[in-house]
């Protein structure tokens, strides 16, 4: 019996374990989130050097660099570590850093399953990653992987793929259900559902989107290893399938995805906004509202992807209805957070800048989807380069800008040190200019013609090709000072109090900067 | 002075920028020059201006409070965070907005779906990489390739007008008549594109999709395929020419004579040097984008032909790889997509070409044979 006491009062007494054990077998929350934030900026900085490759060899017409081959894997590659590796995992790492701290709990709820779905990650990358050096080359069909050209034609690796696919998928699940124990049931005495700080519920609604749909990814991309290796015909036409079949799974899946990319950053700008404006959120209710019901309606809207492979008329308005439906919800949002904004007393540190950035150009991504919604005209805007400015609209400034608001807010919490305020706020007007340039001009190529995923093109789109190529590399040079200053706010810098920012409400500011090992170890309450 | 740096301006601009002469910096969708397209142009632009409307009125407020709301200007924040009206309002109003967009995309939407009482019917069937046209009315149809040549692509020629978007056998048209589309794919998915008509359809293996267009005006109209469909997505262009009546009847007329022709050559004797020459030509049009043009292949996806197995071992081996393709990779049946004569022709090609020396040959009338006893 003592010895067991012993034990267990050693482990609250002594702080993480040395050396590369510490991480490879951590429990902690804090650790977790740390390795998932590393994980997804590296792995942002490798599908961003893809997209420097694309993006150089459409500075000009002709091929330069590389050939057709290879442009179609970087282009899906890009795609893939995006999503996967750079989008979601940085949330991930947000939700382990912040929602125990943020509900008073002391660590989350299932701590070993954490390092599982952690480590699950690299093993999963790692098996993409090598696809490129196998023989036939990596998967060159497109982040979405349309049948046949993925089954029947795609390059022998595509097995690998799936199998990466399926680990990804549940290690994301495993996160989900860690996230979904952690909130309903360490919550600190007193903290109702309805006083839970957005972040938590927004994440607490992505978590059960995931669950929701990863499966299903997992079902699609278990179909087509049968159909590759197993002689089934799910999508093969000549064998009685349906490439149709195909979309309308993916996207089952790939419509609530995009919002689980972009539910958690609408929950952490909901934070930032209201703490430099310091002013209470507006409408924190209807916000919660919002996002049941953008993730409700998120289920039925799936076929606006396919409006051109020839679904009946009846279901061709049915999901141009919804989808525009969509857009009051998020208009409400959106409205919220300028109220929020409205008469206060506002200050620009980075994390508002970034912040304010994202309503804004979130927005105009909105307003391209809104458009998109509209079936007849997406008829004309469908897989041109309008799409690809549409998504990058809402994924650049939204999901990553949203991350890196996030990111700036929190560091003086993580690191202790504030970081520097001067190179942040270069990082942040490198970054909207770049993008701004990269994706801006991306419209008018779709609305003149250009379709995507084309490694070369007519003459007539090379000005703003030429453009937005300049956008992407001053964007993606950009991300290399965001390693430094975050390097440097580790190493130093100026002490940060324990709630550096004077409007910012919350738990977490409760605690002393750095967070110490393991906090509310007793809960606190909430009144 | 002046002049001499600009004209070193020029050549220096032309010299970085050699595309940026043919540059339009063209920025919004164009009309078109059918119906539809006309009215999806409107729904955009509609659409476009709602937004525009909004984002003044959002934006509007948000900037006045970055201006005029800042804590350096000593302004103090006031605490109010609900307002039942408001929120009503604002979710209404952008519910009404939606329903007004919903009944001319509804009606346009309609529209679009309604191919009956076509007078042209046109079958159009996707290939890796390339489009072929049947006019089911008459009875004929063809290939339409991409005609920028490869120099130009890898940059070792000047690049033409219309580069990437030049095919060597237009689909032909006539203006005024509803031309119904049906389009279907051989291999992966396609889609068919003409941005002045306004019509975009994938092409579907397995799958018939029905879709049509009303062309207004006589013209060449270009698009291109826009879902990925391998290596050559890129290169798959469309070429429409909508002609006058009179001259499309012309042309269909001349078109059946021709098909006519083709038939008659099948029964003609050939001799192995004219086979070997039209075979080439088939060669590079069809095959040479995956087996490329001296045959040396780029395996593992596409198997070099110079001393392979089959070009080089039986006859009968070799007809039915061209004729039936080999399931499960990117080699087509071919069978259906070229008549006997080219098949003759390019399976004698490549038995006797870069080095491989077979020396035999097989003539149209023995394809027919082959034919017949598939059936
Ligand atoms: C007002 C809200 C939105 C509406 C109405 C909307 C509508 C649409 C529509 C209709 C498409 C299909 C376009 C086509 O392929 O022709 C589309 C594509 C896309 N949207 Fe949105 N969208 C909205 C918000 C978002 C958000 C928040 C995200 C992600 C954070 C997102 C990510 C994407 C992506 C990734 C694609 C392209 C997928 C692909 O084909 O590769 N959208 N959107
Ligand atoms: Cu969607």
């Amino acid at each position: 019996m003592s010895a067991v006491a012993d034990t267990h009062t050693q482990e609250h007494h002594h702080g993480p374990a040395r050396g590369f054990t510490r991480w490879l077998l951590t429990t902690n929350h804090k650790d977790i989130g740390t390795m998932y934030l590393v994980f997804s900026f590296t792995m942002f900085l490798l599908g961003g050097s893809m997209a420097m490759v694309i993006r150089a060899e459409l500075f000009q017409p002709g091929l330069q660099i590389v050939q057709p081959e290879f442009f179609n894997q970087m282009t899906t590659m890009h795609g893939l570590i995006m999503v996967f590796g750079a989008v979601m995992p940085a949330f991930v790492g947000l939700a382990n850093w912040m929602i125990p701290m943020m509900i008073g709990a002391p660590d989350m709820a299932l701590p070993r399953m954490n390092n599982w779905s952690f480590w699950l990650l690299p093993c999963a990358f790692l098996i993409l990653v090598s696809t490129l050096f196998m023989k036939g080359g990596a998967p060159n069909f497109g982040w979405t992987f349309y049948a046949p050209l993925s089954t029947t034609y795609g390059p022998p690796s595509t097995t690998f793929f799936i199998f990466a696919i399926h680990i990804m998928g549940i290690s994301s699940i495993m996160g989900a259900i860690n996230v979904i124990a952690t909130i309903l049931n360490l919550r600190a005495p007193g903290m109702t559902l309805m006083k839970m700080p957005l972040f938590v519920w927004t994440w607490l609604i992505t978590a059960f989107l995931l669950i929701a749909v990863m499966p299903v990814l997992a079902g699609v991309v278990t179909m087509m290893l049968m159909d590759i290796n197993f002689g089934t015909s799910f999508f093969d036409a000549s064998g009685g399938g349906d490439p149709v079949l195909f979309q309308h799974v993916f996207w089952f899946f790939g419509h609530p995805e995009v919002y689980i990319m972009i539910l958690p950053a609408f929950g952490a700008v909901s934070h930032i906004i209201p703490a430099f404006s310091r002013k209470p959120l507006f409408g924190y209710a209807s916000m919660v509202y919002a996002v049941g019901a953008i993730a409700l309606l998120s289920f039925v809207v799936w076929a606006h992807h396919m409006f051109t492979v020839g679904i009946p008329i009846a279901g061709q308005l049915f999901f141009m209805y919804a989808t525009m439906l969509i857009a009051v919800p998020t208009g409400v949002k959106v409205f919220n957070w300028v109220a929020t904004m409205f008469r206060g007393s506002l200050s620009f540190e980075t994390p508002m800048l970034f912040a304010v950035a994202f309503v804004i150009l979130f927005t105009i991504g909105g307003f391209s989807g809104l458009m998109l919604a509209i079936a007849p005209s997406d008829f004309q805007y469908h897989d041109t380069y309008f799409v690809v400015a549409h998504f990058h609209y809402v994924l650049v400034p939204g999901a990553i800008f949203g991350i890196f608001a996030s990111a700036y807010f929190w560091l003086p919490k993580w690191t202790g040190h504030m970081y520097d305020e001067t190179l942040g706020k270069t990082h942040f007007w490198l970054s909207f200019i770049g993008m701004n340039l990269a994706f801006f001009p991306m419209h008018f190529l779709g609305l003149a013609g250009m379709p995507r995923r084309i490694p070369d093109y007519a003459l007539q789109f090379a000005d703003f090709n030429m453009v937005s190529s300049i956008g992407a590399f001053t964007f993606g040079a950009t991300q290399l000072l965001f390693l430094f200053i975050v390097i440097k706010c580790i190493r130093g810098g100026k002490e940060a109090p324990a709630k550096p920012w004077e409007g910012a409400e919350g738990l977490e500011w409760t605690l002393p900067s750095p967070a110490p090992y393991h906090t509310f170890e007793t809960p606190p309450e909430v009144k | 002075m002046r002049v001499h740096a600009k004209r070193a301006g020029a050549l220096l601009g032309g010299l970085m920028f050699p595309a940026w002469s043919q540059a339009d910096w063209t920025l919004n969708m164009r009309p078109g020059v059918t119906g539809i397209s006309n009215d999806i142009f409107s729904l955009h632009m509609t659409i476009l201006w709602i937004c525009v409307a909004i984002g003044v009125v959002v934006f509007g407020v948000m900037f006045w409070s970055i201006f005029a709301h800042r804590k350096s200007q000593g302004h103090k924040a006031s605490n109010f965070h609900e307002n039942t009206v408001v929120e009503i309002l604002w979710t209404i109003i952008p519910f009404v907005i939606l329903v007004i967009m919903a009944i001319p995309a509804t009606a346009t939407l309609i529209n679009m779906y309604d191919t009956t009482e076509s007078d042209v019917n046109i079958r159009i069937t996707g290939y890796q990489w390339k489009w072929q046209y049947q006019y089911v009315d008459d009875n004929f149809g063809y290939f339409s390739n991409l005609a920028t040549p490869p120099d130009q692509i890898s940059n070792r020629e000047d690049k033409g007008e219309h580069y990437l978007l030049e095919v060597d056998n237009p689909l032909i048209v006539p203006v005024g008549k509803k031309i119904r589309f049906l389009v279907t794919s051989n291999d992966v998915i396609h889609s068919w594109w003409v941005p002045e008509f306004g019509v975009k359809k994938d092409a579907i293996p397995g799958y018939i999709n029905e879709t049509w267009a009303k062309v207004d005006e006589p013209g060449i109209y270009r698009g291109q395929c826009t879902e990925l469909c391998g290596k050559n997505h890129g290169f798959m262009p469309i070429v429409v020419k909508a002609v006058p009546q009179p001259e499309y009847a012309a042309w269909v007329s001349d078109q059946k004579a021709a098909a006519e022709k083709e038939r008659e050559l099948t029964q003609k004797d050939w001799t192995m040097e004219e086979l070997v020459a039209r075979g080439e030509k088939v060669y590079q049009t069809t095959c040479a984008a995956c087996h490329q043009p001296d045959g040396s292949g780029s395996p593992p996806a596409f198997p070099a032909l110079i001393g392979s197995p089959v070009a080089t071992g039986e006859l009968a081996g070799h007809i039915d790889v061209v004729f039936n393709g080999r399931a499960g990779t990117a080699m087509q049946a071919f069978g259906k997509q070229l008549s006997e004569v080219d098949l003759a022709a390019v399976i004698t090609y490549e038995r006797n070409a870069w080095g491989n020396n077979m020396g035999d040959m097989v003539t149209p009338k023995q394809i027919l044979d082959y034919k017949k006893q598939q059936q």
